[in-house]
């Protein structure tokens, strides 16, 4: 098994989890941290292909996988904040209890 | 010109507009109502006496001061109205005004206590302007339409109190009758434009009046050989022969009595039948066109066929009045005959002769109407003669004045205005080269007439007075539910009869002066009148009277009437009846005949019989064609009309809204059923991605794979 096969395999599975994670939790920071977990699945993907990719030297991965987390990082921030703004206007978290949108 | 010809307008349209201002005004204005239109009156009857001062004055000016203007426009040509003063006009104006004025001073008395006061005052008015409107016309147009307003205003006027079925059937009567002859007036109008190309009765040569267009008319053959001023003049007779109560179309004219007695004498003294004498005499240069001259009068078929109605008339009306017992129908069926005398005197001797006798009638027949108008006020509204009797004492005013109007009427020789026009036109009818006979009519016309007003007189005026209390009384409580209450200001006397007020007997008064004194301007020895209407001069000569046997024939018609009033009063004053329900003398020694003449020679039977069944046949075909042929029609294309529709609907309803309702459905059920997909859960999206991402990839390598 080559370590670019290893790393998408780790990351496959950590998708797997997160994206479970996210799926099934009710609480919703618990469904946050599903989501995050994703983003870096996604992340090591990246890495991965650019470290063990024809070019390593050119730093591209490195960046943009830079810019993902800083991006992931805002995410969480705005994230949050709607599960609190979620949670003073509805006295709750649970995110089944959150469909005013259905149709 | 003289002023007073630019100013003419003036004489009808000040009653006109007093009209208007009564009937705009409100109500209980009573005093301002009978101001205006006497005051109306007054001043038209001053500018009367100016147009008469300027046609007296004429000099060597034209017989016939016109002043026209273009009034409407059709196609390239203009219609012209306009008026003229001649002789005829400024004698009819002045006539018309002061015997108008007299009787609207009278009505204030009679109507005194009337509620609809202000309404008969503002009908007056207008009645008065289209009179004078009439009178004034210099063209068949305005002519006719003034005469519309009179036939309308006596409408107004014959039922105003339109709350008795009597007085508005005389009223529909009236109105129907004279548009028979109408019809006949407009359309001897059209025919006459259609043939001259002008209505303007004279123009300065090109009029319909004067020579030009006479001789055209004269020459130019018709059907039957007549020429078309013949037919032309005939239609024309038409109308006057309506407006005047000539036979046949004279049966409204006893009828119009239903109306308010200042009508009765309005309509048949002054304005309304005066009308068609006047119309006749108007045009009568187109009655005599082509004319062979004999005796000095023209002799054509047009006044041939006006003297034998005139002459017909005047005896067939005559011999009606003397078995009446309505004292206001006696005097309209003697109005009929004098209309007839008027006209039998245009046929025989021309305007002069015709015109005499309407401008002496007006006057002594207004004194006789407004005369029994104030018997029948003094008597509580009653009318039948035999329930009176004896008023000499009771009304000595009224009964001086009434034996002046009834000695004028009947003829009474050389004292009274009625003895010079009928003499005149007596002799006129003598030396009428055509026929005798409608002299021989006309004298036995005189004798029926002296002999129905000295009948009349001896039972009204002499002998007891018969109206019982309870009658009086039951009469003054008739009277009083009719609503036209002249006694109800009467309440302390209303057993025996009184004499009336001042404001009702001054005017009677004044008529009978001019009863008198009009006919002195007429007579064969002084014929001012004939020189006046003619503009020829005349001299006063005392030989005329003996000349052609003049004197001959005044004897001989004094001699009628003196005959026909010893009849009178040998019959009904000698003997005077004791009741009211006691057979009349000429019912006792001929019932057959009095019943006859009582029921007027059944002529509103025949009519009745004839015409109005004809009409109503015609009537009740014309329905029957309605309904069933035009209505069935009608229906026919109304269920075709309802069949398309209901094809329209079955189509809209079925396909075209079947379609969009089918395609709205659809649509609805794709929206509920996709809105139910979003459950508004974010993890069942955030499921669904997962699980169709799982699919993408599936698919992608399997698909890679095959």
């Amino acid at each position: 098994m080559s370590p670019l096969q290893f790393c998408l395999l780790v990351s496959a599975l950590l998708f797997a989890i997160g994206f479970a994670g996210a799926v099934t939790r009710r609480h919703a920071i618990l469904a946050l941290v599903g989501i995050e977990l994703m983003l870096n699945a996604a992340n090591l993907n990246l890495i991965a292909f650019w470290r063990f990719g024809p070019h390593p030297e050119l730093l591209t991965g490195f960046i943009f996988v830079l810019f993902s987390m800083a991006l992931a990082a805002a995410e969480a921030a705005v994230g949050l904040a709607l599960v609190i703004a979620i949670y003073r206007h509805k006295k709750t978290s649970n995110l089944d209890e959150v469909k005013e949108l259905k149709g | 010109m003289n002023w007073i010809v630019q100013y003419l307008w003036l004489i009808p349209a000040l009653p006109l507009v007093a009209a208007g201002i009564i009937a705009v005004n409100k109500q209980p204005a009573r005093k301002l109502a009978a101001s205006l239109a006497i005051g109306s009156m007054a001043i038209g009857f001053l500018l009367s006496l100016c147009a008469f001062a300027a046609t007296l004055n004429r000099g060597e000016g034209p017989l016939h001061q016109v002043f026209s203007f273009p009034w409407i426009q059709f196609g390239g040509q203009w219609m012209d109205i306009g008026w003229v003063l001649d002789p005829l006009t400024a004698i009819m104006l002045v006539m018309v005004t002061f015997v108008g004025m007299l009787i609207f001073i009278f009505s204030i008395g009679y109507m005194a206590h009337d509620q609809n006061f202000m309404r008969f005052f503002c009908f007056l008015a207008l009645f008065a302007a289209g009179m004078l409107g009439v009178v004034i016309a210099n063209n068949l147009f305005l002519l006719f339409v003034s005469w519309e307003i009179v036939g309308l205003t006596s409408y107004l006027l014959i039922g105003f109190w339109y709350h008795k079925p009597s007085a508005a059937a005389a009223a529909k009567k009236a109105f129907i009758t004279t548009r028979i002859g109408d019809l006949g007036l407009l359309l001897g109008m059209v025919w006459l434009y259609a043939q001259t190309g002008t209505l303007n009765f004279y123009d300065g040569g090109k009029g319909c009046m004067e020579v030009s267009a006479l001789s055209q008319m004269a020459t130019h053959l018709t059907i039957g050989g007549m020429a078309v001023s013949t037919m032309i003049g005939l239609l024309i007779f038409l109308g006057a022969v309506g407006k005047s109560g000539q036979v046949p179309l004279h049966v409204w004219l006893p009828d119009a009595m239903e109306g308010p007695t200042p009508v009765s004498a309005l309509i048949h003294a002054a304005t309304m039948v005066a009308a068609g004498v006047f119309l006749v005499a108007r045009v009568y240069p187109l009655m005599a066109a082509g004319s062979t001259v004999v005796h000095g009068v023209p002799v054509t078929t047009a006044l041939t066929v006006v003297t034998w109605i005139g002459a017909i008339t005047a005896i067939f009306a005559a011999t009606i009045a003397v078995a009446q017992n309505d004292i206001k129908r006696i005097l309209a069926y003697s109005t009929v005959s004098q209309l007839g005398y008027m006209m039998m005197g245009l046929g025989v001797g021309g305007v002069a002769v015709g015109m005499f006798h309407l401008i002496t009638h007006a006057f002594f027949k207004a004194l006789l109407f407004l005369g029994s108008g104030s018997v029948i006020h003094g008597c509580h509204e009653e009318q039948d003669i035999r329930k009176m009797g004896g008023l000499k004492k009771y009304m000595p005013v009224t009964f001086a004045v009434y034996a002046i109007g009834m000695l004028a009427l009947a003829g009474f020789p050389l004292l009274f205005s009625g003895f010079w026009s009928k003499d005149e036109i007596l002799h006129h009818a003598r030396e009428w080269s055509v026929s005798h006979v409608p002299f021989f009519l006309g004298c036995a016309g005189a004798l029926f007439t002296a002999f129905y007003m000295t009948r009349q007189v001896a039972l009204v005026f002499f002998g007891q007075y018969r109206g019982a209390d309870e009658n009086a009384a039951k009469a003054h409580e008739e009277a009083r539910s009719h609503g036209n209450p002249h006694v109800s200001g009467h309440e302390a006397d209303h057993g025996t009869p009184h004499e009336s007020p001042a404001v009702m007997t001054v005017p009677l008064i004044i008529l009978a002066v001019f009863a008198i004194l009009l006919g002195f301007v007429g007579t064969p020895a002084w014929p001012w009148f004939h020189g006046y209407l003619t503009g020829e001069a005349v001299q006063f000569d005392f030989s005329q009277l003996t000349e052609s046997g003049t004197l001959a024939l005044m004897g001989t018609s004094a001699l009628i009437v003196f005959a026909g009033i010893t009849l009178g009063v040998f019959l009904y004053g000698k003997r005077q009846r004791k009741t009211a329900e006691e057979k009349d003398v000429l019912e006792a020694a001929q019932p057959a005949l009095f019943k006859l003449l009582q029921n007027k020679y059944y002529i509103d039977e025949i009519y009745e019989h004839t015409v109005i069944r004809f009409n109503a046949f015609a009537a009740e075909a014309c329905d029957f064609f309605d309904t069933w042929i035009f209505g069935g029609l009608v229906l026919l294309v109304s269920y075709a009309a309802l069949g398309c529709a209901w094809l329209y609907r079955l189509m809209d309803e079925k396909f075209v809204n079947g379609g969009f309702d089918t395609g709205c459905k659809s649509l609805l059920g794709l929206g509920s059923g996709s809105s139910k997909l979003h459950t508004g859960r974010v993890q069942t999206y955030l499921r669904v991605i997962g699980v169709a991402l799982v699919l993408f990839v599936l698919f992608l390598i399997w698909g890679r794979k095959a």
